[in-house]
C-alpha cells in the first residue's frame, strides 16, 4: 500500500506539494509514482528560474524501465532544484517525500495551493487505477 | 488475465510486480531490479523462464533436417550434450527467431525458443519438416529456471540435493540429462556462468524453493534485460527480426559458410546480401552524458543516414546508459543519440559491455 502522507497536496499526475513559510512550495513525485517507476537512474531538473504554467511538463525521471514526465502543479517560478538528485537519483526511491524533492516553485498566485486535491482524494484516485 | 506459469503463486507471494509478457503474467522485479542485477553479476539469482518454449525433435533424419532449418550447423555438434546459438530464417534470409539447439542422443535434439515466437515457430518447423522422418514434440509439460552468477552453480547443485551431485562435469554451453525427467544445461542470458535447468512442471515450485532456501535470489525480467545487454546479447522482436538479417544484426558470427554445399534456409539471399556488402550493422553504444538510451531514439553519424537504437537501457554494473543500434556500415567511433530534442554524445563499441562480472570497455 502506497504511503500517501496526509499533510501534503496532490495532483493527477502523481506529484506531491507542500506548502513552505515562505510562500513557495516543494513538489516531487508521490510514493505510488515512484513505485510504478522502479529504480530511478536519471533526472531532468528544470532550470532555476524558468517559469511555468500548470500542467507544463518541467521535469524528467527515468527509471531503468521508462522516462516519464513532471508537470508544474502550479502556474509559476522555479526558485530551486534538487542538486543532489543528479549524482542519487534513487533519493526519490529511498525517501519520496524527503530527500527526494525535486524543485520548489513560487507561485503566481498565493492562494492557488489551497484549490489543489488533498490527501484522501488521491489515495481515492490511485486506488481506483489499482 | 494472462498465462500463468507453474510459479506464479510463488512469485506474487513474494511481492513480485507482475506485468504482461507475451500474454503472460511474469514478474517484472521483486523490488528493485537493479538489485536484482547486482545480485546475478556479484552472487547467484534465478529467473522463471518457464514461458519459454522446449521443443524435442527425434528421428533418424533430424541432423539433416536441423542443417537445413538452422543458419548455424549442428554438424558442429560432435559431442553429446553440446549446445549451439543460432538463428532460424526464412527463405529471404530473415531472422524467424533465434534459439539454442542441444545435441541430447543420437537422433534427439532440443529446441529452446521464444515465447512470443511460439505459435510461428512451431508452424514453420512442422512445414519444414514434412520432407522427413521425424517426430516434433513441444514440451509443455516441463518448465524452466535459469540460475545465474559467479555462485549459481554451487547453490543450484546444494538445491538439487543427490540429483546435483555430478553436474561439475558439465563443461560451458553442454547440457546433461541428469535421470529421465531433469536436464541441467550450463548455458545463460545474462553473461555469468550458471544453469538453466528443465524439470517437470510439477517439480517447479519444490526446486524454486530449494534454491530460496539455498540462498538464492529471484529476478524479474527488468534485471534479465539489463543483464542481457550488457552482456551483448541481443533480444528478438528488439534487435532483430523478420525485416533484417543475421548479417545486420551483429550475429554473422551464428552463421556457418562452410561447407558450402550445406543448403540452409536462407542461405541464397544471405550469400547475395554478403557478396554486395552489408548496408547495415548492429553495434554498442555508450552514452558519455547523463542521460538514458531507449529504444527508436535516432543515432546520427557525421555524414551518413540517420540509424536507431534497437535496445536502449541503463547498465547497473558500469552506472552509464548503453544500447545497441544499427546504423550504417563505416569506421566511425562516436556518435551523437538524439534525446528529447538534444543530441547528445555516445561511443561506439563492439559489444559485450560487461562479461563475468567486469566491465569489457
Amino acid at each position: 500500500m502506497s504511503n500517501v502522507p496526509q499533510e501534503l497536496r496532490y495532483t493527477k499526475t502523481h506529484e506531491w506539494i507542500s506548502l513552505n513559510d515562505d510562500g513557495t512550495v516543494t513538489v516531487g513525485i508521490t510514493d505510488h509514482a515512484q513505485h510504478l517507476l522502479g529504480d530511478l537512474v536519471f533526472v531532468e531538473l528544470p532550470d532555476v528560474g524558468g517559469t511555468f504554467s500548470e500542467g507544463d511538463d518541467c521535469a524528467v525521471v527515468e527509471s531503468v524501465k521508462a522516462a516519464s514526465d513532471s508537470y508544474c502543479p502550479l502556474d509559476g517560478e522555479i526558485v530551486e532544484h534538487n542538486e543532489a538528485l543528479s549524482d542519487t537519483p534513487e533519493l526519490i526511491n529511498q525517501d519520496p517525500y524527503g530527500d527526494g524533492w525535486i524543485f520548489k516553485l513560487r507561485p503566481d498566485d498565493a492562494g492557488a495551493y489551497d484549490t489543489l486535491m488533498d490527501a484522501d482524494a488521491y489515495s481515492e484516485l490511485i486506488a481506483e487505477e489499482g | 488475465m494472462g498465462k500463468r506459469t507453474p510459479l506464479y503463486d510463488m512469485h506474487v507471494a513474494a511481492g513480485a510486480q507482475m506485468v504482461d509478457f507475451g500474454g503472460w503474467d511474469m514478474p517484472l522485479n521483486y523490488g528493485s531490479q537493479i538489485e536484482e542485477h547486482h545480485q546475478v553479476r556479484r552472487d547467484a539469482g534465478m529467473f522463471d523462464v518457464s514461458h519459454m518454449t522446449i521443443v524435442d525433435i527425434h528421428g533418424e533424419q533430424v541432423r539433416s533436417f536441423l542443417r537445413k532449418l538452422l543458419a548455424n550447423d549442428v554438424d558442429r555438434l560432435k559431442q553429446t550434450g553440446k549446445a549451439l546459438y543460432s538463428c532460424m530464417l526464412n527463405e529471404e534470409g530473415h531472422v524467424l527467431d533465434d534459439l539454442i539447439v542441444y545435441y541430447m542422443h543420437d537422433n534427439g535434439f532440443r529446441l529452446v525458443v521464444n515465447s512470443a515466437t511460439r505459435e510461428k515457430d512451431l508452424a514453420w518447423m512442422a512445414m519444414q519438416a514434412m520432407a522427413f522422418d521425424l517426430t516434433i514434440k513441444e514440451r509443455d509439460d516441463l518448465t524452466m529456471i535459469a540460475v545465474q552468477g559467479p555462485n549459481a552453480r554451487s547453490k543450484a547443485q546444494q538445491a538439487l540435493g543427490e540429483r546435483g551431485q555430478g553436474l561439475d562435469e558439465i563443461g560451458v554451453f553442454y547440457i546433461q540429462e541428469v535421470d529421465a525427467e531433469l536436464a541441467v544445461a550450463r548455458t545463460g542470458y545474462t553473461g555469468e556462468d550458471g544453469y538453466e535447468i528443465m524439470l517437470p512442471v510439477a517439480q517447479a515450485s519444490s526446486l524454486w524453493a530449494a534454491l530460496l532456501e539455498a540462498g538464492v535470489r529471484p529476478c524479474g525480467l527488468g534485471a534479465r534485460d539489463t543483464l542481457r545487454l550488457e552482456a551483448g546479447m541481443n533480444l528478438y522482436g528488439a534487435d532483430m527480426d523478420e525485416s533484417v538479417t543475421p548479417l545486420e544484426s551483429g550475429l554473422g558470427w551464428t552463421v556457418a559458410w562452410e561447407p558450402q554445399d550445406r543448403h540452409f534456409i536462407g542461405r541464397q539471399a544471405l550469400e547475395k546480401q554478403r557478396d554486395n556488402g552489408v548496408e547495415n550493422k548492429l553495434v554498442g553504444l555508450v552514452l558519455q552524458e547523463r542521460g538514458v538510451l531507449r529504444n527508436h531514439q535516432k543515432v546520427i553519424v557525421e555524414g551518413l543516414p540517420a540509424g536507431e537504437i534497437t535496445s536502449g537501457s541503463f547498465s547497473p554494473t558500469l552506472g552509464k546508459a548503453i544500447a545497441f543500434a544499427r546504423i550504417r556500415a563505416g569506421e566511425a567511433d562516436k556518435c551523437k543519440v538524439e534525446i528529447r530534442g538534444r543530441q547528445l554524445t555516445a561511443d561506439i563499441i563492439r559489444p559485450p559491455f560487461v562479461r563475468n562480472g567486469k566491465a569489457c570497455i
